[in-house]
């Protein structure tokens, strides 16, 4: 939790004395900025807290983890859900085990769930902040706000899952001075950006590139809601104008973006392949990467904006042209709910209290007779005899062992196969160690090999392999007293399976 | 079933001179109550239910006397028809009656989660029948899923902070006063959802209030389960529509015009935005969303 102000008792304000607060408008700016400044304290807070944790945790810094936390949870916020809670701790671990490179994983990975769950304060009811400011009232009067806040809020997924979306207020924490026209800022960053790759300052266009991509997430969010909105119901939104003219604005916007993007694509990938420098080399790569999650996310947000119109016209479909009934009484959202809301909670309780005396039905009162009582308890517990019929015991045949090879001759051959990444060797090389082992274990060393020719690589990826074996043939022939063909090279490939698992998340 | 045999005999002098009521008539009454005290007891399922529902509706000594028997008992009679079967709910204080002490622990000290828990029920009649003609048709089945029902409450609470943003105010409440913070802001502020260790819903999280109030509305017999999708869909009885129409509607409005607060809708049409109440055109048509 976020501490209060100081809470030093406040000079009484006399009415007659001299107004201490310099106007309303000045003091609102002040709250403002009050507000603001709250939201960054849970990331001080984490460093300050460290020292609490069981161990010796002060090597981290926490501050860092949690905004690129935050940066991680934004850019894998995707447009129906929300961040995936392991992907996100997966991600961060190379961060925090790149400041203490000795520390063992478990305790990289407990630091990243910590700050994780400290950003969205899984402690707390609300699962969320509090900060307590104050301002001058109109009256002069000075009162003590408390500002609720969240950073990273959980939201239900599909199939009872839970995901992680950042707040409003933790990507104007991250990305700071928001609050500007969404569309004028992303076109000013794209100029930015145009220009900047234009002059080869790569490192600042990747600056830039990532801006862009935070206001189209933050623009791509505005919209989403918008949208909830109006699948939610028809009649609250004007879809004389307003929405009709907003999808049209947001699908210019697409195109316009799209186009645009697909431009400075261009660009960069000659600036890629034209560029000697390896470090300019790898900083287009990464701002190609960027670009093309950009593309990705303005056809999403694209086809969503393409669904309006048809779930309109079936929601109209539905309700207007109904048969009218005769309608009296009550209607729950106009004559309670909507009312209710806006109340103090001192008053609204009382409307819901009613509502939920009245509303809830009845229960019948359970009473229990002693001589039951003692009866339930003295009653042994039943015996389970529904669980069916004895099975007769099944008259196993025992199968001969007709394998072609033990058991330990694939232990030795995959002892033989467990080569390092960064060595592959020749199939002679392998066959001929095998051999000096066991006269019988070339033959499934070649067999492996041969396997590993064309290597399951969809199968790897679907189930999130580490490694993969794979034999490549160079064209060299194979000298060898027992078998023919060509001497393939095998090796192992490292498999990135955190990079596959999102992409599968993805996919998905 | 033999009993019934046995007692329409009487029913043919009943009609010509006030038959005096014999204890059999009063135990049937009784038990007949006793059918309407199991909601989730289907009227077709059970035959001597439907006997006794007949008999209620054809020979009026029988049903003033089962009536009466309800009244007795603290039970209210909302209707008795083969659909709903003997529909009773429970009066104030009855010893039928549920109390949100017993409904929710924590309630009593935290008045905040006395409203979501309160606020929660009423959002899941109002999304089961969004406009008033789908409170007064008798054949209306209301759909409602428990993500549904935060999210359109979540869309109400947005549009008054939206609201409150245009003009200026400050909604964040006076620290020592936590009773005068907007009752919207309690399940604004609440986490939606939130991981568990055992994969369960967050019993604290306004989903987990949401899932709370549709389970119990299901023991009450007041809502079907048909699917797991969005947190859990249901479809509502003739049952709820009752209870939601003739009770628990009229309780909270006769409260609300009691704080003084006067809802202005014209009654016929709440799906026509009214000139200056900006928040309320969402009324009737609020909870249509749900298709999937």
């Amino acid at each position: 939790m976020t501490s209060p102000a100081s809470t030093d008792s406040v000079p009484p304000q006399l009415s007659a004395g001299p107004r201490p607060a310099p106007g309303p408008a000045a003091d609102e700016g002040l709250a403002r900025r009050l507000r603001a400044l709250a939201c960054t304290a849970p990331l001080h807070d984490l460093d300050a807290r460290k020292a609490n944790l069981a161990g010796e945790y002060s090597v981290y810094g926490m501050a860092e983890v949690a905004l690129a936390a935050i940066d991680l949870v934004t850019l894998n916020m995707d447009f129906d859900t929300g961040a995936d809670h392991d992907q996100i701790v997966a991600r961060l671990i190379p961060r925090i085990a790149a400041q203490a490179p000795r520390r063992p994983v478990a305790e990289h990975e407990r630091v990243a769930r910590w700050v994780l769950e400290n950003l969205i304060n899984v402690g707390s009811v609300d699962r969320g902040f509090r900060a307590v400011y104050g301002t001058f009232a109109p009256d002069g009067t000075y009162v003590r706000r408390d500002y609720d806040f969240k950073l990273i809020e959980e939201v239900p997924g599909p199939g009872g899952t839970v995901y992680l979306r950042t707040t409003d207020e933790a990507v104007n924490v991250l990305v700071g001075a928001l609050d500007t026209d969404v569309t004028s800022a992303q076109i000013a960053a794209e100029v930015k950006l145009e220009v900047l790759i234009n002059r080869g300052r790569l490192a600042d266009a990747q600056l830039a590139a990532e801006q862009a991509r935070y206001r189209t997430v933050q623009y791509s969010e505005t919209l989403r809601r918008a949208l909830e909105a109006t699948r939610r119901n028809v009649r609250a939104v004007d879809w004389l104008n307003t929405v009709p003219d907003m999808i049209a604005e947001a699908l210019d916007h697409v195109a316009d973006r799209y186009r645009h993007e697909n431009a400075i694509l261009t660009n960069i990938r000659r600036a890629r392949d034209e560029s000697e420098d390896p470090e300019h080399k790898r900083r287009a790569a990464e701002l190609v990467d960027i670009v093309k999650d950009c593309i990705r996310r303005h056809t999403q947000l694209q086809s969503r904006l393409l669904e309006a119109g048809p779930l309109f016209r079936a929601e109209q479909d539905r309700q207007a042209f109904a048969t009218p009934l005769a309608t009296s009484g009550i209607d729950l959202y106009g004559h309670l709910l909507a009312p209710v809301l806006p109340l103090p909670l001192e008053r609204a309780v009382r409307v819901t209290d009613s509502f939920f005396a009245r509303g809830t039905g009845l229960r019948t009162p359970v009473s229990v007779r002693v001589g039951d009582l003692v009866d339930i308890l003295l009653t042994p517990p039943m015996e389970r005899e529904h669980l069916g019929a004895e099975m007769p015991e099944p008259d196993l045949i025992a199968t001969p062992d007709d394998s072609r090879f033990s058991d330990e001759q694939l232990a030795a051959a995959t002892e033989l196969f467990d080569l390092p990444a960064d060595a592959p060797r020749r199939l002679s090389g392998l066959l001929a160690e095998a051999r000096r082992r066991d006269p019988d274990l070339p033959y499934l060393v070649a067999l492996l090999a041969v396997h590993a020719a064309s290597p399951p690589v969809g199968t790897a990826y679907r189930q999130g392999e580490q490694k993969l074996l794979f034999a490549v043939d160079d064209g060299t022939e194979l000298d060898d007293p027992e078998f023919g063909g060509a001497d393939l090279v095998v090796g192992t490939a490292l498999l990135d399976a955190v990079g596959m698992a999102a992409d599968r998340t993805e996919a998905a | 079933m033999t009993e019934h045999v046995e007692w329409s005999e009487p029913e043919a002098p009943a009609s010509s001179a006030p038959a005096a009521v014999t204890p059999a008539d009063a135990a049937d009454a009784a038990r007949l109550v006793a059918f309407g005290l199991q909601p989730k007891l289907q009227p077709a399922r059970d035959q001597e239910y439907t006997e006794l529902l007949r008999r209620y509706r054809e020979d009026p000594a029988f049903a003033r006397l089962a009536d009466a028997v309800a009244t007795g008992l603290g039970l209210v009679v909302l209707e008795v028809s083969p659909r709903a079967g003997m529909a009773v709910t429970a009066a104030e204080d009855s010893v039928f009656a549920v109390r949100m002490g017993d409904y929710a622990r924590r309630t009593s000290a935290d008045g905040g989660d006395r409203f979501l828990h309160g606020l929660a029920h009423l959002a899941v009649a109002t999304l089961a029948f969004p406009r008033p003609e789908d409170l007064a048709d008798d054949g209306y089945i209301g759909r409602v899923t428990v993500n549904g029902v935060d999210a359109f409450v979540r869309q109400a609470c947005r549009r008054l902070e939206d609201r409150a943003e245009q003009q200026g105010e400050n909604t964040d409440p006076a620290t020592d006063a936590p009773g005068l913070e907007a009752a919207w802001r309690i399940w604004a502020r609440r986490s939606a959802t939130g991981a568990t260790k055992d994969a369960r819903r967050l019993a604290g999280s306004t989903t987990g209030i949401v899932g709370k109030a549709v389970a119990f509305l299901t023991d009450s017999g007041f809502l079907h389960r048909t699917g797991d999708d969005n947190g859990g869909t249901y479809r509502t009885t003739s049952r709820y529509q009752l209870q939601v129409r003739d009770m628990a509607g009229g309780a909270a409005m006769a409260e609300l015009l009691e704080l003084g607060v006067v809802p202005v809708t014209d009654g016929t049409a709440g799906l026509v935005p009214a000139e200056d109440t900006e928040d309320l055109d969402l009324v009737a048509d609020a909870a249509l969303p749900f298709h999937s």
